[in-house]
């Protein structure tokens, strides 16, 4: 009996203190989308906690209605989605030919990929290199050097070892050739190892902001974590809301930096949800083989 | 060996093709840069490219082993992984085996989503996050400490506040992610050694104790090694976002030293040598670190 009430008291505990460190996560969150909605005058006065003071939308409206930040939206929804597909297409491409475990030479493609996992150049010949290439200021130097991750490749090439065998077997007796098996048996086969693999290449590129710090100057080409950090560290509101002037004397950057990360944070949050489900048997089915 | 070259070649054409870009890519992107490192013993200079650039031996690194700056940035990349190890190590653990002992599913899966999430936001946000809780001005642990009639403390302009500050972001943005390896582990323990426990009449904390923690040591142990073997290197968007000029002394690491000698002063020689020695050191500090845990762990991690 005493068992069943110290059983209780632990589960109660645990619920609560997992309950305090949730709130604890989301505490940031909460104050900040409260900042964004607040006017000027509370924030400054540090009224603001959770619950928005003087209500209103006119940073969201500020936000929305600057043209170079839809922009860097826009250019990074597409640097995102151009770069997760590149991604994807070299990483079950490489992840395919080497999970055959009778492909002749596989030793060494698998040496000289997990080789560049430990050692690499550095910052500075990664930047002489892009330089060399041409590829300063272009979408290209936020796309290839990050292309492949050997380590998510290894993820893939894990998961793809364990559809059996039998299966690529028997399409393998109907005649079909490697590309054959690999678009419709294994491919298909592998939707969760594919959407959580995608949510990572997405999400780091998304979030990625040093490369576009040193290789882009061109501000129609800066992605939206680099126009946030800008504005966030210099204190910079963006070129529209200068000139504006006067029309930003009621509103305070403090409110419409707090609107800005919320913008920018929104997309990740929207497509969070739907790859969660998957991410969590895709990671372990990586790891656990490891 | 038993089928001949010819009809190998013809039966597995398409898996060398699938290979051709990818292996393009490594050596381009990934050993075209390695080829670049020789501008550590080289005094760059843009014009005559790596190549061109004239061979000064180990000029470059007897600048960097005199450079107070250099040390400085060393000291603060191992003490902040250090720190770092003792605070945000442990607190994926925890977390993982107090979400193990959740009993009711929904509220389980709704906990990991939400504790999930901070590893999916960008430094960059939690930089603007950061600011709008621990400001000293407006900051909402200050509004709060100033409305009790306290004193404001300087989270991220005083040294040591700032070292705590860099700490609790970190746990923050890291322990739910880090409960993903400990929660698998922990779902492979056996059911019957907790049911066969409940017979002996052992309780939560004894089962936690003898159980749920000895059969994930090997993953502890595992990612404990694989830690150490990371005590130099030091990723780039944390310190950079986080620190500021007043906490330079300590928010200045490796990794953002190299780039603002490099990029942003253009000394091209320097910062490649710097890179160079961090990557060398770190190299072997993984090969030790993979090394003894073969010998402890009997687990590889390369």
């Amino acid at each position: 009996m005493s068992e069943r009430t110290s059983n209780r008291i632990f589960d109660i505990f645990n619920v609560l203190i997992i309950t305090f460190v949730i709130l604890l996560c989301l505490m940031p969150f909460i104050h900040i989308i409260a900042i964004s909605l607040s006017s000027t005058r509370p924030i400054m006065s540090g009224l603001v906690t959770f619950f928005p003071r003087e209500f209103n939308i006119n940073a969201y409206t500020k936000v929305f209605s600057d043209m170079a930040m839809i922009r860097s939206l826009g250019f990074t929804i597409m640097l995102t989605v151009l770069a997760t597909v590149l991604s994807m297409v070299m990483t079950i491409a490489v992840a395919y030919s080497l999970s055959k475990k009778d492909l002749r030479g596989r030793k060494w493609f698998m040496l000289i990929i997990v080789i560049t996992m430990f050692f690499s150049g550095g910052i500075i010949p990664d930047y002489i290199l892009v330089r060399n290439l041409h590829l300063l200021d272009t979408v290209w130097a936020l796309v290839l050097p990050g292309l492949i991750s050997p380590f998510y490749m290894i993820i893939l090439i894990s998961f793809f070892n364990s559809i059996p065998k039998s299966l690529e077997e028997a399409a393998e007796i109907d005649g079909t050739t490697h590309l054959g098996t690999l678009l419709r048996i294994i491919l298909p086969l592998s939707l969760p190892s594919l959407a959580t693999l995608s949510l990572f290449y997405a999400v780091g590129r998304w979030n990625g902001f040093q490369d576009a710090l040193m290789y882009i100057n061109r501000p129609d080409l800066y992605p939206l974590q680099l126009k946030l950090y800008q504005m966030i560290q210099n204190n910079q509101v963006s070129e529209l809301m200068q000139q504006e002037g006067l029309g930003m004397a009621q509103l305070m950057p403090e409110s419409l930096k707090a609107a800005s990360v919320v913008f920018s944070t929104v997309p990740i949050l929207i497509v969070y949800p739907f790859l969660q489900r998957y991410f969590i048997s895709g990671m372990m089915v990586g790891a656990v083989k490891g | 060996m038993a089928v001949k070259n010819s009809t190998y070649i013809r039966r597995n054409w398409q898996l060398y093709l699938l290979l051709v870009l990818p292996v393009i890519y490594f050596l381009v992107f990934k050993y075209g840069p390695m080829y670049g490192v020789q501008i550590a013993f080289k005094e760059f200079n843009f014009f005559q490219g790596i190549g061109g650039s004239e061979w000064v031996g180990l000029d470059i690194f007897r600048e960097v082993f005199h450079s107070n700056d250099f040390f400085k940035a060393l000291r603060n990349t191992l003490l902040l992984n250090l720190l770092d190890l003792i605070v945000s190590f442990p607190a994926p653990l925890i977390l993982a085996i107090m979400l193990y002992e959740l009993r009711i599913v929904w509220f389980k899966k709704f906990a990991q989503t939400i504790l999930y999430i901070p590893h999916f936001i960008s430094w960059v946000i939690i930089g603007g996050i950061v600011l709008q809780v621990f400001g000293t001005e407006s900051g909402f642990i200050n509004n709060m400490l100033t409305g009790m009639g306290l004193d404001a403390i300087p989270f991220l302009s005083n040294k040591n506040y700032w070292l705590v500050t860099y700490l609790l972001v970190g746990v923050w943005q890291s322990a739910g992610w880090g409960t993903i390896l400990y929660l698998a582990a922990l779902t492979g323990i056996n059911k019957e050694l907790f049911e066969a426990a409940e017979v002996d009449g052992a309780g939560r904390f004894k089962k936690i104790l003898h159980i749920s923690l000895p059969g994930i040591k090997t993953t502890i142990a595992t990612l404990l090694i694989i830690n150490l073997g990371n005590m130099i290197s030091i990723g780039f968007d944390r310190p950079f976002i986080v620190g500021n000029v007043a906490v330079r002394d300590y928010s200045e690491v490796l990794s953002t030293f190299v780039y603002r000698v490099g990029i942003e002063s253009g000394q091209i020689s320097l910062a490649t040598a710097v890179g160079l020695f961090q990557a060398l050191v770190g190299l072997i500090f993984l090969l030790a670190a993979n090394y003894a845990s073969k010998k402890l762990a009997d687990e590889s991690i390369l």
